[in-house]
C-alpha cells in the first residue's frame, strides 16, 4: 500500500542520512545542496521535476572542481536557513544575498555573482521610483529577501505586498494588482524576456548595486567554506564560470 | 527564544490579530445576510427556485476554502473582462477578495444551519399563525424567522469559531493577518516554531473571548433554555 | 472540454497523494480519537486533564497554523529526542509525514469528543451484563461497546472525514505534491489560474461526493437491525 511505501521512504531516508554521515568528513565528499526551485533563471524546476538554472549549474561546476559528490534538495525559501541549520543540506546555492542579518545565522562563501535591485512596471506608464513618487503605490517583492527589506526601509510610504514566491508576485504584476515589483535585476531580466513579461519594462536605475550573492553554510563549517571559495576562484579562472554565465546572460554577472 | 525576541513580535502579532478579527466580523455579518435568502430559497418546494441555492451550497461546502480563495484571487484576475470592469478596483485588493470569499463560504454553511432551524420550527405554531389569517410573509417575519434565529444561534456561534480558524488562509494571498504576520516574523527571526506557537496563543485567546461572548448572547436571548445541543462536529 | 495543457496526469497523481494523505490521517485520527475519549473518561484526574486539554487546545487552533507548526517543529522535536541518544544528524520528516501527523492530531481532537459522547450514550447496564457473563474488560469493549460506538459516532465521524479531505489542501503550503500543489505548479507554467483551480475544485467535489455516498452506505450498514425512531 502506498501509505507503508511512504513510511518506508521516511525510514530509508533516515537510514541513508545515518549511513552518509558515518562515511562523510573526508575524501569523495558527499555534499547536499539546498535550493529553492522557484527563481528562474537561477533555479527552477522543469516539466520533469528536475532542478535547473544558473545556481544549479554553478553548484554542479563547483562540486566537480572540488571532487565532491553533490545531490540537490528542493526547499521552500521561507524555511531554507532553518533547514540548513538542521542539516537537511550542507550548503545553500539559491541566489542568497550576503547580509549582516543573515550572517548572524549562517556563514557565507565568497560571492559567485553580483546582483542589483531594480524596479519593473508596466510599459508606457510613467513610474517615478523615488520615495515621493511611490507613495501610495502598490509594490510587490518576495518575502524574506533584500528587495522586501529594502522596500520596508526605503519606501515605507508605498503599499508593500510580500509574496511566498517570486512567481506569485509576477502573477499579480501581470494582472494589475501591483503597480510595480522590486526584485533582482537579473531575475527581472529573465521575466521581461519571457512571454509573461511582454508589456513590462525596467523602471528607473538600479536602486541597490553591489549585492553580493554567496553560498550559505552552517556556522563554523570553515573547511567547507574554504573549499567552496577555492572552487569559485578556480572555475572563474579556467573559464567554466564564463561559459555558464553566457548560457543565461549576454553580460557578465560576476 | 530570548525574551526580547518574544516581546518584539507581540505588537506585530497584535496588529495581525486585529486584521483577523476585522475580516471575521465582516464575513460573519455578510455571511448571515447572504444566508437568509439562500435558506429561504433552499426550502422552497419549487425545484427551479431551490436548485440554485443547492448548487451554491454543494460547491462551497464540497471544496476547500483554499481553492475558493485562489479561484477568486488568482482565477478571476486571469480574465481581461474582469480586469477592465468596474469590479476590478475591489477584486484587485487581496483584502476584499478574502472578505468576499469568506462571506460566500460561510453563507453556505449558515444557510444550512438556518434551513435546519426553519424546518425545526414547530408545525403547530405555523398552522396557528395561518389559522388566524396571517399572510405567508407575515408568518415568516413574525413566527418562523425569529424562532429559527434563536434556535440557530448556538450553531451560528460555532460557525463563527470555525470561520476564525479558516481565516488563517488569508495569509496565503499576501494579507498580514495573524498567521501572515507570524510567517513574516519567522522569516526574519528564523524561529518559526516559537513564532507560530505565540500566534496560536493569540488565536486561543480570541476563541475564548468569542465563545464567552456567544454564550452570553445565548443566555441573554433565551434565558429559559438549558444547555444547547451542538450537533455539528 | 477544458484544455489541461497536458497536465492531466500530474493532477491525477496529485489526487492520489491527496487520498493517501486523507486515509493516513484518518487512521491516525481514529486511533487518537479513541485514546482521547478513553482518557477523558478515565478515573484518574490527570489523565482526564490530558485528554480534555489535548482536545480543547487543538480544536481552538487554526488547522493551517497546526500544519505549519508541525512541519517546522517535527524535525526539531524528533532531532531533539534523537540527540538524547547521541544521534546528531538530520532526520528527514517528509511533508507527507508532517501533514499526516498534523491532520491526524486535529481529527483526533474532534473525534475524541464524538467517541466520548457515543460511549456514554450506551446504557451502562449492557457493560454490567457483559461483565456478569464473565467477559473481560477487553471483550466487553470490543464486542459490546465499540460496535455501538461506531454506529452512533459514524455520522459525526463522516462529517469530520469530509472536513479532513478538504484540509489536505493546506498541506500544499509545506511542499507536499498533493492536488493543490500540483495545480499551483500547472498554473505557474500555463498562466491560467482559473482553468486549473476550477478543475481542482471539480476534483474535490467528486471526492467529497464519493465520500458522502460511501458514508451513507456505511451508516445504513451500521444501523442494520436498529429501529429508527421517526424523525
Amino acid at each position: 500500500m502506498k501509505f507503508t511505501h511512504h513510511l518506508k521512504g521516511v525510514a530509508i531516508a533516515a537510514m541513508t542520512v545515518l549511513a552518509v554521515s558515518a562515511g562523510s568528513a573526508n575524501a569523495a565528499e558527499k555534499l547536499r545542496i539546498g535550493t529553492e526551485g522557484a527563481y528562474p533563471p537561477f533555479n527552477e524546476v522543469d516539466a520533469n521535476g528536475e532542478l535547473q538554472g544558473f545556481d544549479v549549474d554553478i553548484a554542479k561546476a563547483l562540486c566537480a572542481s572540488m571532487g565532491a559528490d553533490c545531490t540537490f534538495v528542493k526547499q521552500d525559501w521561507d524555511g531554507i536557513i532553518p533547514a540548513l541549520n538542521k542539516r537537511k543540506f550542507d550548503a545553500i546555492v539559491a541566489s542568497m544575498s550576503i547580509t549582516d542579518e543573515r550572517k548572524k545565522a549562517v556563514d557565507f562563501s565568497e560571492h559567485y555573482y553580483t546582483n542589483k535591485l531594480q524596479f519593473v512596471g508596466k510599459k508606457g506608464m510613467a513610474m517615478d521610483v523615488s520615495a515621493a513618487g511611490l507613495k501610495g503605490k502598490t509594490i510587490g517583492a518576495q518575502r524574506a529577501t533584500i528587495s522586501g527589506d529594502w522596500l520596508e526601509k526605503n519606501r515605507a510610504d508605498a503599499n508593500i505586498k510580500l509574496y511566498d514566491t517570486q512567481e506569485n508576485a509576477y502573477l499579480d504584476l501581470s494582472s494589475g494588482r501591483l503597480d510595480g515589483i522590486l526584485a533582482d535585476a537579473f531575475v527581472n531580466y529573465g521575466w521581461l524576456e519571457s512571454d509573461a513579461g511582454k508589456g513590462f519594462e525596467f523602471k528607473g536605475k538600479p536602486v541597490f548595486e553591489n549585492d553580493f550573492i554567496g553560498i550559505a553554510v552552517r556556522k563554523g563549517e570553515d573547511q567547507l567554506r574554504m573549499k567552496l571559495n577555492k572552487a569559485i576562484k578556480d572555475i572563474v579562472a579556467n573559464g567554466t564560470y564564463a561559459k555558464i554565465n553566457a548560457k543565461y546572460f549576454p553580460f557578465s554577472i560576476y | 527564544m530570548s525574551w526580547d525576541t518574544f516581546v518584539n513580535m507581540l505588537p506585530l502579532l497584535a496588529e495581525g490579530a486585529l486584521l483577523t478579527v476585522e475580516l471575521l466580523l465582516l464575513s460573519a455579518v455578510a455571511g448571515l445576510i447572504l444566508a437568509v435568502p439562500l435558506a429561504l430559497a433552499r426550502v422552497s418546494r419549487t425545484w427551479w427556485v431551490s436548485i440554485g441555492p443547492r448548487t451554491y451550497i454543494f460547491f462551497f461546502r464540497g471544496t476547500p476554502l483554499l481553492v475558493q480563495l485562489f479561484l477568486v484571487y488568482y482565477g478571476l484576475g486571469q480574465f481581461e473582462a474582469v480586469r477592465e470592469s468596474f469590479v476590478w478596483p475591489v477584486l484587485r485588493e487581496a483584502y476584499w477578495c478574502a472578505a468576499i470569499t469568506f462571506s460566500l463560504h460561510t453563507s453556505a454553511y449558515i444557510s444550512e444551519i438556518l434551513r435546519g432551524a426553519i424546518q425545526a420550527v414547530p408545525g403547530g405554531e405555523i398552522e396557528a399563525a395561518r389559522a388566524i389569517g396571517m399572510r405567508p410573509h407575515q408568518v415568516y417575519a413574525r413566527i418562523i424567522l425569529p424562532r429559527a434565529f434563536r434556535m440557530a444561534l448556538p450553531a451560528y456561534g460555532n460557525e463563527i469559531i470555525l470561520m476564525l480558524k479558516a481565516s488563517a488562509l488569508a495569509s496565503t494571498i499576501t494579507l498580514l493577518d495573524l498567521t501572515g504576520m507570524a510567517k513574516t516574523i519567522s522569516a526574519k527571526n528564523y524561529m518559526p516554531v516559537e513564532t507560530f506557537i505565540t500566534a496560536g496563543a493569540f488565536y486561543l485567546i480570541i476563541t475564548y473571548a468569542l465563545t464567552h461572548l456567544i454564550r452570553f448572547l445565548e443566555k441573554h436571548l433565551h434565558p429559559d433554555r438549558k444547555e444547547p445541543v451542538v450537533i455539528v462536529g | 472540454m477544458i484544455d489541461l495543457h497536458g497536465f492531466g496526469a500530474l493532477l491525477l497523481a496529485g489526487t492520489m497523494v491527496t487520498l493517501q494523505l486523507a486515509l493516513a490521517a484518518l487512521v491516525l485520527g481514529l486511533i487518537l480519537g479513541l485514546l482521547g475519549a478513553t482518557a477523558k473518561l478515565s478515573e484518574l484526574a490527570p489523565v482526564r486533564l490530558l485528554g480534555n486539554g489535548y482536545s480543547t487546545l487543538v480544536r481552538g487552533l487554526p488547522e493551517f497554523l497546526v500544519v505549519l507548526t508541525f512541519y517546522f517543529g517535527a524535525t526539531d522535536a524528533l532531532m531533539g529526542v534523537a540527540s538524547w541518544f547521541g544521534y546528531d544528524e538530520y532526520i528527514e520528516v517528509s511533508a507527507f509525514a508532517a501533514g499526516t501527523t498534523a491532520l491526524g492530531f486535529i481529527f483526533g481532537a474532534y473525534a475524541s469528543e464524538l467517541f466520548r459522547g457515543a460511549i456514554i450514550a450506551i446504557p451502562p447496564g449492557q457493560a454490567e451484563a457483559a461483565r456478569a457473563l464473565g467477559m473481560t474488560r477487553r471483550q466487553t469493549f470490543s464486542r459490546i461497546t465499540l460496535p455501538q460506538v461506531w454506529r452512533i459516532a459514524l455520522p459525526g465521524l463522516g462529517n469530520l472525514f469530509m472536513i479532513l479531505m478538504k484540509d489536505t489542501a493546506l498541506v500544499s503550503v509545506v511542499g507536499l505534491e498533493e492536488l493543490m500543489r500540483v495545480t499551483a505548479f500547472a498554473v505557474g507554467r500555463s498562466k491560467e489560474p482559473f482553468t486549473f483551480y476550477l478543475t481542482a475544485a471539480v476534483i474535490y467535489l467528486i471526492l467529497t461526493s464519493i465520500a458522502s455516498y460511501g458514508l451513507k452506505r456505511l451508516e445504513k450498514r451500521a444501523s442494520l437491525g436498529v429501529r429508527e425512531l421517526s424523525a
